[in-house]
């Protein structure tokens, strides 16, 4: 066997290897929910029993349609506000020599470093005084303090892969600084504006210490922290399978979106505009 | 179409560096302006002032008249075609070309007439549905021109647009660019760095160096009259030979031989350093030497033997690269072409190098002593202190006002 084929053959075996420590759980978690709640405990992998049971229960459970929706509500508003306003950011950054702008990097870098768990005390006792408690906006604004950094990081590295004579041609065709953003830069920035779209959304979709901490109610309540409130059948079984289907149900948006976005991250639209 | 005239202009950023030092410059309505000069002589930052992308600093800019200072490019009504063209990637070659005509809110039948004709002109109709990214480059280059072309504009400025083109389609897109800019009559700047598109382009030509204007001027009084050292040696492909000299009333020594100052140069001699006595730096241009053996008439010039180092034959022409016995002559102007040149990585020689071109015809073999011949009318002489030409210009000095000829319009 030659070098080269021994190299690849290894790292196929690394890359299975991978594949397999990353699928399996989530495999036994789609098992799981497809067993029956008295067999869940039974300690095979393949359910004896299939049955779609536990997904048609929780979807009878206002605990979880409630949070489904605010989950899918939350997430939305939380990461439109975080691309529009990171990418205004982003671009003033990317563009212009203005005075203090290595410190608004800097203390960006800085909120992004800061523990969640530190806040979130301070946060329970200042949205109660304030009435933010358990509503949307006391979810979106956290969740917007700490996707916008972060945002921003990723999008001020976009926006500077763009050639800046695309947005000076744009001037001189006579387009506003506002038009040559909307109509040339965006457009090209669409595969970082659908990265940083997918990275804030799942902070937020994923979040567990905020929502658990904020949240009292179906009001605001999102999935990761419904799931920990699941009733059981009864007051002496675990809902492992609505757990487990719950899981499962609140992975798919997010397979969807990244597949959605995925070819517009790869492509390279930029190919064209400048020689080379 | 309009004139521009740059008053004044400087440049200067923030840490104190003067990019542009009191530029003057008058363009007449319909001429073709070059701007020519090594890399960092402040050409492109002239031109982007001139569109608005850079601020000025000091002087006015004025075009059709107008003070445009404080313009946006969009109110300067200006196209610009960049180096590396710029085109709009998500855009098709239509949409690229009618952008600022859309932007304008120009109804869309007017747009399509106005970039079908520019697509005829450029033939670029075939490949109008298309995306920059499928195109060559001179394809792109043409785009570029194009969305430059459809609006009309009252002056196209070009910040070398063809430096990103191989050889071959250069000279192509140069003679596009020379046709265009004459159907259409629009006033042009066009900067670069090459002194053969500067040569074959422009009505005029200002040469610039370290953010000074040099000299402006027709391409021939640029090549026949330079008014100094950097210009001479800028101007001109293979560059003009710099030897050192010894001016003696009419007679100026050289390490070819002793010469007579021609009548036709005597005129213009001004009084060099010491009263037409002392050093001076002497200029031959290549194509002013000969074989002696094909010259009939040799008395307007000199005859000299030399060692052929070197012959390259071009096919039409041999260049000939001979050494002389003589003190390399330096001065801060050289230094600067040499090292624009690249000239700093080549071993130093001893002795000064000289380059003649001799015609297809003549017999000379490398490595072998022959006659050679040169005209000393065309010779030009600098001063070796100031780097000026001694050589005053006799009729009107060329200065920023255009000559009539190459301007009916203005009186």
């Amino acid at each position: 066997m030659s070098v080269k084929a021994r190299q690849r053959s290894g790292w196929s075996l690394a890359f299975i290897v991978v594949v397999v420590v990353s699928l399996v759980p989530v495999f036994w978690l789609l098992m799981l929910s497809l067993k029956t709640p008295a067999s869940a405990t039974d300690g095979s992998f393949i359910p004896h029993h299939w049955t779609l049971d536990n997904y048609r229960d929780i979807f009878k459970q206002s605990v979880f349609t409630a949070a489904l929706r605010n989950s899918i509500g939350i997430g939305l508003i939380s990461t439109a506000l975080a691309v529009l306003l990171a990418s205004s950011a982003a671009y003033a950054i990317a563009r212009l020599d203005f005075p203090g702008k290595q410190t608004i990097l800097a203390v960006a870098l800085m909120v992004t470093l800061f523990p969640q768990v530190s806040l979130v005390g301070p946060l329970y006792n200042l949205w109660r005084q304030i009435g933010l408690f358990n509503t949307w906006p006391g979810l979106i604004i956290p969740y917007l303090t700490f996707a916008l950094p972060l945002a921003i990081y990723v999008l001020s590295t976009f926006f500077r892969e763009i050639p800046w004579e695309l947005e000076q041609a744009a001037e001189i065709d006579g387009a506003t600084p506002f038009q040559a953003f909307t109509k040339v830069i965006a457009p090209l920035a669409m595969p970082g504006l659908a990265t940083t779209f997918i990275i804030v959304f799942l902070i937020c979709w994923n979040d567990f210490v905020f929502a658990i901490s904020l949240t009292a109610t179906n009001a605001a309540m999102t999935v990761p922290a419904a799931i920990a409130q699941f009733p059981g059948v009864s007051q002496f079984t675990q809902p492992i399978g609505d757990i487990a289907a719950a899981a499962i149900v609140v992975t798919v948006p997010v397979m969807v979106l990244v597949l959605l976005f995925q070819r517009r991250i790869v492509a390279g639209l930029t190919a064209g505009a400048v020689k080379g | 179409m309009a004139e521009i005239a740059l008053e004044h202009i400087t440049k200067r950023y923030g840490d104190g560096f003067e990019a542009v030092k009191d530029l003057n410059l008058d363009i007449a309505d319909g001429e073709f302006m070059i701007l020519v000069g090594p890399s960092g002589c402040g050409k492109s930052t002239a031109l982007r002032m001139v569109a608005g992308l850079e601020d000025i600093t000091g002087g006015e800019l004025k075009i059709g008249g107008q003070v445009v200072n404080d313009k946006t490019p969009k109110d300067r009504d200006i196209a610009m075609v960049f180096q590396n063209y710029a085109l709009y990637p998500h855009m098709t070659v239509r949409e690229n070309m009618g952008f600022a005509l859309k932007l304008a809110k120009t109804p869309q039948d007017e747009i399509d007439k106005k970039v079908n004709e520019a697509a005829r002109i450029l033939d670029l109709e075939q490949h109008l549905e298309r995306k920059p990214a499928n195109l060559s480059g001179g394809q792109r280059q043409r785009v570029a021109m194009g969305r430059a072309i459809v609006r009309n504009p009252s002056a196209f400025l070009m910040d070398e647009p063809l430096s990103n083109l191989d050889a071959k389609l250069r000279v192509q897109m140069r003679t596009e660019i020379s046709r265009i800019q004459q159907r259409l009559e629009t006033t042009t700047i066009y900067v670069t760095h090459d002194q053969t598109e500067a040569l074959t382009l422009g009505d005029r030509i200002a040469v610039m160096r370290a953010g000074e204007l040099q000299q402006v001027g027709p391409p021939s009084e640029l090549y026949g009259r330079p008014k100094n050292l950097f210009v001479a040696g800028f101007i001109g492909s293979p560059s003009m030979n710099f030897l050192g000299g010894e001016l003696d009333g009419d007679n100026v020594k050289l390490p070819i031989g002793e010469l007579r100052i021609p009548d036709v140069l005597r005129g213009r001699l001004q009084s060099g350093p010491g009263g037409g006595r002392g050093g001076v730096i002497v200029g031959l241009r290549p194509e002013d030497f000969e074989d002696a053996q094909l010259v009939r008439d040799k008395s307007r010039g000199i005859t000299f033997t030399a060692k052929i180092d070197v012959l390259e034959s071009m096919g039409s022409e041999f260049y000939a690269y001979f050494n002389l016995e003589s003190e390399k002559v330096s001065s801060k102007e050289l230094d600067e072409l040499a090292h624009d040149a690249g000239a700093a990585d080549l071993p130093t020689q001893a002795g000064s190098q000289v380059v003649a071109r001799l015609e297809a015809a003549s017999k000379v073999r490398q490595g072998e002593e022959v006659e050679l011949w040169f005209n000393s009318e065309h010779l030009h002489l600098f001063d070796p202190e100031t780097g000026k030409s001694l050589l005053g210009a006799d009729s009107g000095n060329g200065g920023s006002t255009p000559p009539a000829s190459s301007d009916p319009s203005q009186t």
